[in-house]
């Protein structure tokens, strides 16, 4: 068998990933350290499936990075971009200099020449935006105020690499030896002005085909209405564009990424999108898996102590420039260790920079394939580190609700008989009614955005969460009649029921509910009006479907009351045997049996008792036995 | 030619096998506005100037409906109670309804026998529709005598059809004036104007 077809090499990753990734997340570490381990695995230090020098497979596996940078750049909106602006520039900008200048002096002070230095400094101060941002949203803390900071200073590294490869050549130009390189790519021969111009001729190409070619060749291939077109089409502008890129010696990942911040306004974009997703998650996991078998563990054998040890001080350095820049952009400190853990790895594209360099002879060989293994090390490490922080030192934080920011909740200057909680799709619904009706309410949203946009439309929102005592107070819960309470969030929903319950009994409670569980629970508070948030309009849908369907108008207007009726009956039966059995978890499948037995015994019992008293047969029956009597 | 509307009730239609034939029978016919409230107003919320605005545009109003508990299903009192308003059908200024006609058609399950002295109901339909008729003078309208199906419930299919036939003859013949609404108010029952017998059986 020849171990190295494509099919026996495709076999081998696939079944590695389907083998490892779910032991992985089944031992709570992450699917990126999943794949890193089966990389390592089938890799040649372990099984030796793959790589027999661990050199050609991240060629491949690559295009996994080129996917991801160019999903990447299509998500820069400029609005988003004007959105962060500041800490993009700033954070992110501080922390690739800050970072830069400090692993240079620590290379040029271990004897590395000066530019080198420098080059060392700009490769080892990326981060992996691969891992830490599926860490991140593996983990939901991509809203977090370190997630958000994480995001910015990514998107900040990523742009950076395009000037990064642009400055490296003339970099090298001033070192010795640079002329005898025997690569093929179309820019060798050129002095490195020459280079530099290639590199911007490149780059303005990709720029300008993105903008004028791309819409009208993809409205020729949407009129196909093939639909396997686009994709092929959006897959052919990836790798058109990583070829090219390779043609004039760039790394194709930048290219891509170009090519996606050109994409981002084109009207395409969310079918390019949503076409190359599925590929870019399956090859980054490829991408993962070559570089767990890239760690060259001879090398590492060789000098165990020397590769731990700038492992742990780049990521230390890190680390430390990464926590000094929370502070100044007023992370709490909690926030702050996130960032830090989060970014002090060394990135993907330090794979491509130090390819590069080694390439335009700005580093020697032997020192690449160390950092190579030295950020492969470092990389696998990020979701060990996260996992830390997670298990042991948020922990230590009181777990604080993560508030979008940190505003204040507003003064309260009023006192109405009715208070709204949640002035979503949801409240702001009843709230309108109610203002409507001449009934005043103090509403209170704890959704900044919202309350900002409804201040705009004239309507008084006071921003804060419910949830408060002192807010509660405020907003005049003592001498209010009524709480509706109609946040988004249960969990925040049943904080204020307990306190309204606590310490205003007198106040009567409309509370929504989305899920049946939720419901259950706010009975069991003695909760006495709930509101499921969606039966009334889907009852409203059903009873027109009927309608349509030719059944009388009020036929199907009583049919779905009856419905609702049942409904909220088989409800309450169904969480007093809940409390019958004190036992709060009866299994699902006992309460899905039970629920269905009852609405088909009750679809039988309710469409025969429906208008008995308008239904002539019985008595048309007694006539006629009379009158054969 | 008469303007004829017909405010039709039947919470159950779809049991109902005597109206469904009626209203098969007169669909469609000319110069006749059908109007099934329980169709327009499942909630029994009455768009009441869209109500005003029917009995405004013609000249005789029937209430088309079965006889339930000696009187009209619920939503023709709910019909009447909201649209015929004070100043609007009747008062000093409640003109809107001056000369025109109302009258009652109705499906009854007893025969005609059952409303006799003797009988299991003891009291003539005519009389049990008072409310109706009075309503009638309040509003400055003339009553027509009630239009009477009786003893639906030992109908069979065949009878039903012919029932139906008929009825679908005297709205024609009110249509074309060959019956004046003027005549139809000193008889006791239009369907002696028809010289139908008014009992099936």
């Amino acid at each position: 068998m020849n171990q190295h077809s494509l099919l026996f090499q495709s076999m081998i990753y696939l079944a590695a990933a389907i083998v490892f990734v779910p032991l992985a997340k089944k031992m709570g570490l992450g699917a990126v350290l999943g794949y890193l381990i089966a990389g390592v695995i089938i890799g040649p230090s372990v099984m030796g499936f793959i790589g027999k020098e661990g050199e050609d497979i991240m060629h491949f596996a690559e295009f996994g990075v080129v996917m991801m940078l160019f999903l990447i750049g299509m998500e820069l909106e400029p609005t988003l971009l004007w959105r962060l602006r500041t800490s993009i520039l700033g954070l992110g900008g501080l922390q690739v200099l800050g970072s830069a200048a400090a692993i240079a002096g620590l290379a040029y002070w271990l004897g590395q020449p000066f530019n080198a230095s420098l080059a060392l400094g700009m490769i080892l101060s990326l981060s992996s935006t691969a891992i830490v941002l599926q860490t991140l949203n593996e983990k939901g803390w991509m809203q977090t105020a370190a997630g958000q900071s994480a995001f910015s200073v990514l998107l900040f590294q990523d742009i950076a690499v395009i000037p990064m490869l642009a400055i490296f050549p003339l970099l090298a130009s001033g070192a010795a030896g640079t002329t005898d390189v025997h690569e093929s790519s179309l820019r060798d021969n050129l002095p490195a002005w020459g280079q530099t111009l290639v590199v911007l001729g490149a780059v303005a190409a990709i720029v300008v085909a993105g903008r004028y070619l791309v819409n009208p060749l993809m409205r020729i291939i949407a009129r196909t209405r093939v639909r396997e077109l686009f994709t092929a089409t959006a897959l052919l502008m990836v790798v058109a564009i990583a070829v090219l890129m390779n043609l004039v010696g760039l790394s194709s990942a930048l290219g891509a990424f170009l090519g996606g911040v050109v994409l981002a306004n084109s009207e395409y974009r969310h079918e390019l999108e949503s076409d190359i997703e599925p590929f870019k998650g399956l090859l980054l996991g490829l991408f993962f898996i070559a570089v767990g078998a890239s760690i060259d563990f001879s090398l590492i054998m060789e000098e165990p102590l020397l590769i731990f040890g700038l492992v742990l001080g780049l990521m230390v350095i890190k680390g430390i420039v990464l926590m000094i820049l929370g502070k100044i952009f007023k992370l709490s400190t909690d926030q702050n260790l996130l960032f830090a853990f989060a970014l002090a790895d060394i990135g993907e594209f330090a794979f491509v920079l130090l390819a590069f360099s080694n390439q335009v002879r700005l580093i020697d060989g032997r020192l690449s394939a160390m950092l190579t293994a030295i950020v492969a090390i470092s990389m696998a490490l990020t979701p060990l580190i996260m996992l830390l922080y997670e298990k042991v030192i948020q922990p230590r934080f009181t777990r604080q609700a993560p508030r979008g920011n940190e505003r204040s909740s507003d003064e309260i200057h009023e006192k109405n008989p009715v208070i709204i909680a949640g002035f979503g799709r949801f409240g702001s619904m009843t709230g309108r009614f109610l203002r409507a009706n001449g009934i005043k309410c103090t509403i209170l949203d704890m959704d900044s955005d919202r309350v900002d946009a409804l201040h705009n439309l004239g309507i008084k929102v006071y921003y804060g969460d419910a949830s408060r005592y002192d807010l509660l107070v405020a907003a005049g819960a003592a001498d209010a009649r009524l709480l509706i309470v109609a946040t988004d969030q249960y969990e925040q929903t049943r904080q204020i029921v307990t306190l309204a319950q606590k310490y205003f009994p007198h106040l009567q409670l409309l509370v929504r509910a989305q899920q049946v569980e939720d419901t259950f629970e706010l009975m069991d508070q003695g909760v006495l009006h709930i509101y499921r948030e969606t039966v009334d309009t889907s009852l409203r849908m059903g009873a027109d479907a009927l309608r349509m369907l030719g059944v009388r108008a009020y036929h199907s207007e009583r049919a779905a009351r009856t419905f609702f009726r049942q409904d909220e009956r088989t409800l309450k039966g169904l969480s007093a045997m809940r409390d019958d059995k004190k036992q709060y978890l009866v299994s699902m499948r006992e309460r899905i049996d039970e629920m269905e037995k009852l609405i088909a015994s009750d679809r039988i019992k309710t469409w025969l008792d429906e208008g008995q008293g308008w239904d002539a047969s019985s008595i048309r029956d007694e006539v006629r036995g009379e009158a054969e009597s | 030619m008469a303007r004829v509307l017909i405010n039709f009730a039947h919470p159950a239609l779809e049991k109902s096998r005597v109206h469904q034939q009626l209203l098969a029978a007169i669909k469609g016919i000319k110069g006749i506005t059908f109007n099934d409230l329980y169709e327009w107003y499942p909630d029994l919320d009455v768009d009441v100037a869209r109500e005003q605005q029917l009995l405004e545009r013609h000249d005789i109003i029937l209430l088309q409906h079965p006889f339930y508990w000696y009187s009209a299903p619920a939503i023709i009192k709910q019909w009447m109670d909201l649209v015929l308003e004070h100043g609007w059908a009747y008062g000093h200024t409640g003109k809107a309804l001056q000369g025109k006609y109302l009258g009652n058609v109705i499906s009854a399950g007893s025969a005609e026998s059952g409303y006799h002295p003797e009988g299991r109901h003891q009291y003539p339909v005519r009389d049990f529709l008072l409310p109706f008729s009075q309503t009638a003078v309040l509003c400055n309208m003339q009553y027509l005598a009630p239009y009477v199906i009786y003893g639906v419930h030992r109908m069979d299919i065949e009878d039903i059809r012919g029932v139906a036939q008929n009825y679908r003859n005297m709205l024609e013949q009110l249509r074309d004036d060959k019956l004046t609404p003027e005549a139809l108010t000193r008889l006791t029952y239009m369907n002696e104007a028809l010289q139908l017998p008014s009992q099936t059986r």
